[in-house]
């Protein structure tokens, strides 16, 4: 568990780094999301780090097990917004719902089209 | 007496951290008792009860933030390990890496773009546009790009957890209505829309379809955070 916590905070350290120098053009964690997938299938061979690769994963199920408490602070902040929802909720509302289903309906068709047509060239 | 000990407790971090704990196990158990409910949706109801209880008693949110912030920190985290399920699954990724980066790609364009036309045509202000713009991601991303684009990370949380939980609500209806049976095209569908909301809801459904989800989740994030610049 301290392992597993300790390598994603360091990525999570190391892509807030990255994104200094880049000048927040992409946040720090997305870069440290990346990062570690990267080198984890890169280091996958190396036995002397199972161990560590072992708690990694774990820490990350059991963080990504329960993911839905983390949006729960932020998502009381609407209480900073009545009065935007007060005024403008319906349009909110409007605009999150419309682009929800379009959204939806062009990923999985985009998907399911593309699935298709590159069915027949059989790679694996 | 006991006024003061609520006078006490009510601006110390510990109430509103245990008390964040206590709201989601609780509300967890209720959405439990009837787990194909998408409306009974643990988050939506922890914060419902969370900001009533704030509200009456009147406390302000940087004082609830006090203590939350230790369970708001673990954000950061949680998106570095969304690049586990990519090193975990690669196979899977592999196997269906031409529809999947299409339908990034595509997915991606249509969630930002969607948002950001709609807005403009609501007439919001461009402060209010970069706040929604990123809507589809996971919240901690959402709010680094939201603030980067000088909009309102509060704002974004709020509308971020919004679209998580129409798109949970929406997805089964609707893809049963398309007549949509591949199911990693169905996961692959609300995890990139709707984040961890969507993901959470996906793991419900299918094991497959809470997998690529949470692949699409992370892909996206780092899609969007590079795409947002061509529409803001």
């Amino acid at each position: 568990m301290l392992v597993g916590i300790t390598i994603l905070l360091v990525f999570q350290l190391i892509g807030e780094i990255s994104a200094y120098f880049l000048g927040g053009f992409v946040p720090g964690p997305v870069i440290g999301m990346a990062m570690v997938a990267v080198v984890l299938t890169l280091t996958g061979g190396m036995t002397f780090l199972e161990p560590a690769h072992r708690q990694t994963v774990d820490t990350s199920r059991a963080i990504l097990a329960n993911l839905g408490i983390l949006f729960v602070p932020a998502g009381v902040g609407i209480i900073q917004h009545l009065d935007l929802i007060r005024d403008r909720g319906f349009a909110l509302l409007a605009i999150v719902l419309l682009s929800t289903v379009i959204t939806l309906a062009v990923t999985v068709w985009v998907f399911i089209l593309v699935k298709r047509l590159a069915g027949g060239y059989g790679h694996d | 007496m006991t006024d003061g000990l609520w006078v006490y407790l009510a601006t110390s971090p510990l109430l509103w951290l245990a008390g964040t704990l206590v709201v989601w196990l609780a509300a967890n158990g209720i959405a439990g008792l009837s787990p194909g409910n998408p409306l009974l949706n643990p988050i939506m109801l922890s914060i419902a009860v969370i900001a009533i209880v704030l509200l009456v008693a009147g406390i302000d949110y940087g004082t609830y933030f006090e203590g939350a912030q230790f369970i708001h920190f673990l954000m950061g985290p949680a998106t570095v390990a969304l690049g586990i399920p990519l090193y975990e699954k690669l196979s899977l990724v592999k196997s269906n890496l031409v529809p999947l980066l299409a339908a990034l790609f595509m997915g991606s364009l249509t969630a930002v773009g969607s948002t950001v036309f709609l807005s403009h045509l609501f007439g919001f202000t461009p402060a209010v546009v970069a706040s929604l713009a990123p809507k589809s991601t996971t919240a901690a991303v959402a709010m680094a790009i939201s603030s980067g684009l000088k909009g309102d990370p509060a704002l974004t949380a709020a509308v971020v957890v919004l679209t998580g939980i129409c798109g949970a609500i929406i997805v089964t209806p609707m893809m049963n209505a398309m007549r949509i049976r591949d199911y990693s095209a169905r996961g692959f569908a609300v995890g990139l829309t709707s984040h961890g909301i969507g993901t959470a809801r996906a793991y419900s459904v299918d094991p497959v379809a809470g997998l690529i989800s949470g692949i699409a989740m992370g892909l996206n994030a780092v899609l969007t955070s590079l795409i947002v610049h061509l529409f803001l």
